[in-house]
């Protein structure tokens, strides 16, 4: 097995506030090996974002990390200084947003912001630049691209423009990429096309990918791996086919529960009573047990041992141990 | 494109005639320019004459239309204190506010932005603080006080510039100006610094506060991600998505420094159209009063009409004809 693009370790990111210290990530860990898609689900507010933000070094002040370590190809980057961070954003670690409408800059051209990307990078001269914006372009599935180069955002559609971005991302061959959301703001049909490239092209240049979504129907069908999150801690973790058939965690089995498949043919969707507590106030023990259909003593009082990121599979003092029948 | 250039002259054109009209209306409130005109040992028949002379027996309209044809012409008529025509004594005063209002406009454009974009870079820094905290006074002192202020520190306590006038200048014929000698430039420097005070710390905050706004945006963190300079960052995506909005600002800003001279003229004694018109009031010349006004409205709405072609320049989702593909 070859060293993983990326390994975050025991991750750990802080949020001073008047009253406490808030850790939207919580003892994270997981590898992503080359060519790997891993899928991060979670509500909004368990830390899926913070988790990306942190690895590519852009969370938003007073949001720091706290602990743990985050390595690139083996070499520490969650310590680096801002510049030498800021060279390796883009090139060797490439983000998609959520909303491609929001995320090209109006007033340039797609050409300019796509070779101002390569020009800090790449040692290659404008016209090479613009040479490889456009089979860029063209790779991302952009029609006429040569002719469309010198075109500006508003002139392309939402999926278009997620293309543009996807592009952006990869355009200085970066070893990993993380996709935040990038297609909860498409429309349902433009969303399979653009999981579609994005796995396309990641098998092709065997980039890693981290996917960060709450669709569990994006990851069942992109990821490879699916690492669950709740309240800033890694509840499930495990190949994706496991994770969405057999889930582990009584977390994870809700998600799935509540999550509507052709195939299971039922009538109504199952919930998961409540809803997951604020980072403030966090409940003793497990964070899921106030929830979880299976709480004993033991999770109440008791926080559950983090996942390591090669051993065990869901972070919880009573995982479900066969496949329930979903009633 | 043409065809909206040509809606706007056209709405520029209409503009000027209803600022012609109110104004013209006004003068009718000022006073009779006769009794200044005329001393004391008038005889009715002095003032019949003198009124026929000047038309101003004339029923309002016919004397507004009168007015209009000149000025479409170029002329404005003959000031009645002067003796000389008004389009000639304008053409002596406009360049020293002219000057006085390019520079002011050019210092508050320049060092406006220029703080503005610092404070919204070093948000937390204490130079940012200080910087805001010194433009409240800016902001909130009247022109004249700060006048007032410059010369006692600088014209009678320091004794480094003169406190009034325009210094020597050099006459190029149909100009004349006073940024080729020293003492002319040295004459500047306060009035252009009272005059556009004001300006450069309102654009100095509207930028901080428009940039503080664009820094939040996503293609700001998408260009930060992509790994860019920071100052790529600030400078190229950044400040050029601020100046979209600062500009129309900034427009109706230096169409306000020119307006506004007259303050600033009156308290420097500078011998340009503001005075000329401040004094025009005293003496009620009309003729000069309304060439005047219509002389500021016509900047007004160039101005304007430049700002509304800037957008353009600036802002790509407005060129319309361009055709991109929805």
């Amino acid at each position: 097995m070859s060293d993983p693009v990326l390994s975050v370790r025991d991750l750990v990111v802080e949020i001073p506030t008047r009253n406490a210290v808030l850790r939207p990530v919580d003892h994270v860990s997981y590898d992503i090996e080359p060519g790997e898609i891993l899928g991060v689900v979670g509500e909004s507010g368990a830390g899926k974002s913070m988790t990306g933000n942190a690895v590519i070094g852009l969370l938003d002040r007073p949001a720091a990390i706290a602990g743990g370590e985050i390595r690139l190809k083996g070499q520490r980057i969650d310590n680096l200084p801002y510049e030498d961070m800021r060279r390796l954003r883009g090139k060797e670690i490439g983000m998609v947003f959520q909303d491609p409408l929001t995320s090209l800059n109006p007033l340039l051209q797609i050409g300019d912001q796509l070779t101002e990307t390569m020009l800090a990078h790449l040692e290659i001269t404008e016209t090479e630049a613009r040479t490889r914006a456009i089979a860029a372009l063209d790779e991302v599935g952009i029609p006429a691209a040569a002719s469309r180069i010198d075109s500006y955002p508003h002139e392309f559609s939402g999926g278009m423009r997620q293309r543009v971005v996807i592009a952006l991302a990869l355009c200085a061959e970066p070893s990993l990429i993380i996709a935040d959301e990038p297609t909860t703001a498409l429309d349902v049909s433009v969303q399979a096309q653009i999981i579609a490239l994005l796995k396309r092209l990641c098998r092709e240049r065997r980039t890693a990918v981290m996917l960060v979504t709450h669709d569990m129907g994006v990851i069942a069908e992109a990821a490879d791996r699916v690492a669950v999150m709740y309240a800033g801690r890694l509840a499930e973790l495990g190949p994706v086919r496991d994770v969405v058939q057999s889930p582990r965690h009584p977390y994870t089995e809700g998600l799935m529960g509540s999550t509507p498949l052709a195939s299971r043919g039922q009538h109504r969707l199952r919930q998961i009573p409540g809803s997951m507590p604020r980072l403030g106030s966090l409940p003793d023990g497990c964070a899921f047990h106030p929830r979880c259909p299976k709480a004993q003593d033991r999770c109440r009082a008791n926080p559950t041992p983090s996942l390591d990121a090669d051993q065990g599979r869901a972070a919880c003092w009573f995982p479900v141990e066969q496949l329930e029948d979903a009633q | 494109m043409l065809a909206y250039i040509i809606r706007r002259v056209a709405q520029s054109i209409l503009v000027l005639l209803v600022v012609g009209l109110v104004a013209f209306s006004m003068f009718r409130f000022v006073g009779d320019p006769i009794d200044n005109m005329l001393g004391q040992e008038r005889t009715q028949a002095d003032i019949d004459r003198l009124r026929t002379e000047l038309g101003l027996d004339q029923p309002f309209p016919v004397q507004y239309f009168k007015f209009l044809g000149g000025a479409a012409q170029g002329n404005f008529g003959v000031s009645y204190r002067q003796g000389r025509p008004v389009s000639t004594i304008i053409a002596e005063r406009a360049p020293a506010t002219l000057e006085l209002a390019a520079v002011s406009g050019f210092l508050a454009i320049s060092i406006g932005i220029a703080l503005g974009v610092f404070t919204a870079i070093r948000r937390d820094g204490w130079v940012s603080n200080v910087i805001m905290t010194v433009s409240l006074l800016g902001v909130s002192l009247p022109t004249f006080l700060i006048g007032i202020l410059l010369i006692y520190l600088f014209s009678v306590e320091l004794d480094l510039l003169p406190s009034f006038g325009r210094g020597e200048v050099v006459d190029l014929g149909w100009w004349t100006t006073g940024l080729l000698t020293s003492s002319g430039l040295k004459a500047l420097i306060l009035p252009s610094i009272t005059l556009g005070l004001y300006q450069m710390t309102l654009i100095m905050r509207l930028v901080r506060s428009e940039m503080l706004e664009v820094l939040r945006q996503d293609y700001i963190r998408f260009a930060r991600a992509r790994g860019l300079k920071e100052r790529t960052v600030n400078f190229r995506h950044a400040l050029k998505n601020t100046l979209v909005p600062v500009i129309t600002v900034t427009g109706l800003q230096l169409g306000a420094i020119i307006a506004f001279a007259i303050i600033t003229e009156t308290v420097f004694q500078w011998p340009g159209v503001g005075l000329l018109f401040i004094n025009a009031i005293q003496f009620v010349d009309i003729p000069v009063m309304a060439a005047y006004l219509m002389l500021i409205s016509v900047m007004f709405v160039g101005i304007n009409l430049i700002v509304d072609l800037l957008y353009f320049w600036v802002d790509p989702r407005l060129r319309a004809d361009r055709g991109g593909a929805h």
